[in-house]
């Protein structure tokens, strides 16, 4: 393993970042450049192209290699023109949900269409970042943002089945708490010849605080996220654990855990306070008698509802991997012919 | 490819020759009439010289693989009408602020909206020189032949590469879509880029009085951070008002000065003349016969034809003005450039504007009437 100082002197143009403290572009930063350290790709052969937001600025400048900042959506649409002329760059894409789900959606959909060899790392905060936490594409139904402060009336893109059917052949989806894997994701995404496609859900504490519904002072909003990232998501092909299940309560849940506590009484069981991405504050309770506990607690005056282990979880993982036939080599293959060879 | 010597072709074919002769390997566009030739053109041609066209999913994305591909190091292509230019006008500033060499062609027709698709105008010309945002000084060249179709498209590629500036090849759908004569060069005298020799380079700045940089290439090693935000010469972004200063100041400048060498015109019985028709690309054709009918009646009249719109030939308006009495501009849309003519007049001749809207070319009757009413 490489040491911090080591990446950070080879890699990074100059820190500290301007990134809010306990921002996720730092860890995203921090996956991407030891991925492409462990590939060991020299960086003078890597573009990172990217668009315009907070998610944008991960390499540009912090990456110290060819950095294209574009404007507002359209990196993949810059980043397919630079490379199909320079097919030997190992291209990769940094965008917001945003910039790369909003506003520059249709371009999204044709390079995963095209098949291009590239790699999209879409960091998916939720909101759009840079202008102060307005509504995105990506924000939850009913979650309220600067510009839905009634709640969202729109639907969230499922980005992952979006740029699946679309036709990527590398789709992945992670999350800023799952640093290793990511890492591990994007080196595959770089390997994968054609459209690799890598959403990164991550941590905005900066403007994520209503969305999520957690009340807490700013210092602790990283962590809280972080830890609602690792309690409400799920790895695919992964068995899942079934031990334990929620408690949605119909008071504060920091109110509601004392009667669940007292409820439980003697039983082989711990309760506790988690943050989940679909349902806010919860009780979560482990036991190995996950049945009896369940019984007990479902006829409890301040449950609302009983969840079980995935219920409203995000999936993550590798939902993608095939092969078909990616775009330069076509472009190659046409030249061929045109000049009869 | 067309072999050197004569051919009848479409302006549009003449456009998709001359880009590649002056060295245009990578074409990026939309379809859109009338200026679907040119992309059919180098989608046939391009791959034959080891080229790439590709077809966008819209003019946004087109004129984005334009630039991506010029900082790949391409020399790079979109064509498109109104409609289109109109979409690319963001990225579009992105190249000047950027100072990314490219070619735009806008065959223009008749608007506003989707207007007549296939019916010819000239109302795009303010927006060849205003439509992106923010302060910048475009180049955009006005051709009114087959000939010039292919003979301005390889001066835009110059252009381009000479200035690091973004080049708008203001056709429009009569000239795109005249078959005529065109005699391809045996050789067409091409301009390469300039790039950095050493290991070190600034980018965004230079010592040199022509104000324009070298420019480095993608993959080269320089770790450029090439962006449309205010940046420092080096790239590296910096909204402080002294280096935003600096590079507006700079990137309008390195025009201005070298507008002698850039503004073309085009004259055609002036010498003698008390009366002057000002006009550019197809309305420059009525206008031509009109001056030789009224030359044949006696008439002192002239024909200045504008090859550069902008930056306006303003020297070139300017002594007109003083030797004639009465300045007719005669251009495809509501009166526009006549302003610029006025402008430059400076109340020393009168200026009087003929303007036709609704996709039509103006008649060399019209003209010949227009240039009567002058006399008077
Ligand atoms: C054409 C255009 N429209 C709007 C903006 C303003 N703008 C800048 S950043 C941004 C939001 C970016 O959000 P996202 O892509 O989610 O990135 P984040 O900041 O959240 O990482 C917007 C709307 C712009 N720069 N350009
Ligand atoms: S606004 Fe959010 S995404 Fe942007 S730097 Fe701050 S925490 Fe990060
Ligand atoms: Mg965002």
């Amino acid at each position: 393993m490489r040491t911090l100082r080591y990446l950070r002197e080879r890699y990074v143009r100059e820190l500290p970042t301007l990134f809010c403290p306990g921002c996720g572009n730092g860890i995203i930063l921090n996956s991407f450049i030891r991925a492409i350290d462990q590939l060991g790709i020299p960086q003078d052969r890597l573009l990172c192209v990217s668009g315009i937001g907070c998610s944008a600025w991960i390499p540009s400048p912090y990456f110290k290699g060819d950095t294209l900042h574009t404007t507002h959506g359209r990196a993949l649409a810059f980043a397919t023109g630079a490379k199909v002329y320079r097919q030997d760059l190992v291209t990769v894409i940094f965008t917001g949900d945003g910039d790369g789900a909003g506003i520059g959606g249709n371009h999204l959909i044709h390079a995963a269409r095209r098949n291009i060899d590239m790699t999209t790392i879409l960091v998916n905060n939720m909101n759009y970042g840079m202008t102060g936490g307005q509504l995105a594409p990506t924000t939850p139904y009913g979650g309220p943002t600067d510009t839905s402060p009634y709640g969202n009336p729109e639907h969230p893109f499922d980005l992952v089945e979006l740029v699946s059917a679309a036709g990527a052949s590398y789709v992945a989806r992670w999350t800023t708490y799952h640093a290793v894997e990511l890492t591990r994701s994007i080196m595959e995404g770089i390997q994968h010849k054609g459209f690799s496609f890598i959403e990164v859900l991550s941590q905005c504490p900066t403007n994520q605080r209503h969305i999520f519904r957690i009340r807490a002072p700013i210092e602790e909003l990283p962590t809280r996220i972080l830890e609602m990232f690792a309690e409400s998501t799920y790895i695919r092909g992964r068995p899942a654990r079934t031990d334990y299940f929620y408690i949605l309560p119909n008071i504060p849940a920091e109110e509601a855990i004392k009667e669940v506590n007292e409820a439980l009484g003697g039983l082989e069981a711990r309760a506790r306070l988690v943050d989940h991405i679909s349902y806010g504050r919860l009780i979560r309770v482990d036991s190995e008698e996950v049945d009896r506990a369940r019984g007990i607690l479902e006829g409890l005056k301040v449950t609302e509802r009983v969840l079980g282990p995935l219920e409203g979880k995000v999936e993550l993982g590798v939902f993608v991997k095939r092969e078909r036939p990616e775009f330069t080599e076509s472009l190659m293959n046409i030249i061929k012919r045109a000049q009869g060879c | 490819m067309l072999s050197p010597g004569r051919h009848l072709v479409l302006g549009n074919v003449a456009c998709g020759e001359g880009a590649i002769r002056a060295g245009c390997r990578f074409f990026a566009g939309y379809p859109i009439t009338p200026a679907n030739e040119i992309s059919q053109y180098m989608a046939s041609e391009l791959p034959k010289v080891g080229g790439f066209f590709l077809q966008m999913e819209d003019e946004i994305a087109s004129i984005a693989a334009v630039i991506g591909a010029s900082w790949a190091g391409a020399k790079a292509m979109t064509a498109t009408s109104g409609p289109g230019f109109s979409l690319m006008q963001e990225n579009i500033g992105y190249a000047y602020m950027t100072e990314t060499p490219c070619v735009i062609v806008d065959v223009q027709r008749s608007g506003p909206s989707t207007g007549q698709p296939t019916m010819p105008s000239q109302q795009d010309v303010y927006q060849a020189r205003y439509g992106a945002h923010g302060d910048y000084e475009a180049i955009a060249l006005s051709p009114w032949s087959v000939q010039e179709m292919f003979d301005l498209t390889v001066r835009a590629f110059n252009l381009a590469e000479r200035f690091r500036v973004p080049v708008l090849l203001m056709a429009d759908g009569a000239i795109a879509h005249i078959k005529e004569r065109l005699i391809v060069p045996e050789k067409v005298e091409v301009l390469e880029r300039r790039r950095p020799e050493g290991p070190e380079c600034t980018p965004f700045g230079t010592e040199d009085p022509s104000g324009v940089p070298e420019m480095p290439l993608l993959g080269e090693g320089y770790r450029l951070l090439i962006t449309g935000s205010s940046h420092r010469p080096t790239g590296r972004r910096d909204d402080s008002p002294r280096y935003m200063r600096m590079k507006v100041e700079r990137i309008n400048e390195k025009i201005r000065r070298a507008r002698r060498e850039i503004t073309d015109i085009a004259a055609h019985h002036l010498e003698d003349a008390d009366l002057a028709v000002v006009s550019y690309g197809a309305s420059a054709r009525p206008s031509y016969s009109a001056v030789k009918r009224a030359r044949s009646m006696g008439i002192r009249v002239g024909l200045l034809r504008l090859r550069t719109l902008w930056p306006f030939p303003e020297e070139e308006v300017s002594a007109i003005s003083e030797e004639v009495r009465a300045i007719l501009v005669v251009e495809m849309n509501i009166g526009k450039m006549v302003r610029e003519v006025e402008r430059a007049a400076r109340g020393r001749a009168q200026v009087v504007s003929l303007p036709k809207v609704g996709g039509v070319l103006h008649t060399s009757d019209e003209i010949l009437e227009a240039i009567r009413r002058l006399r008077q």
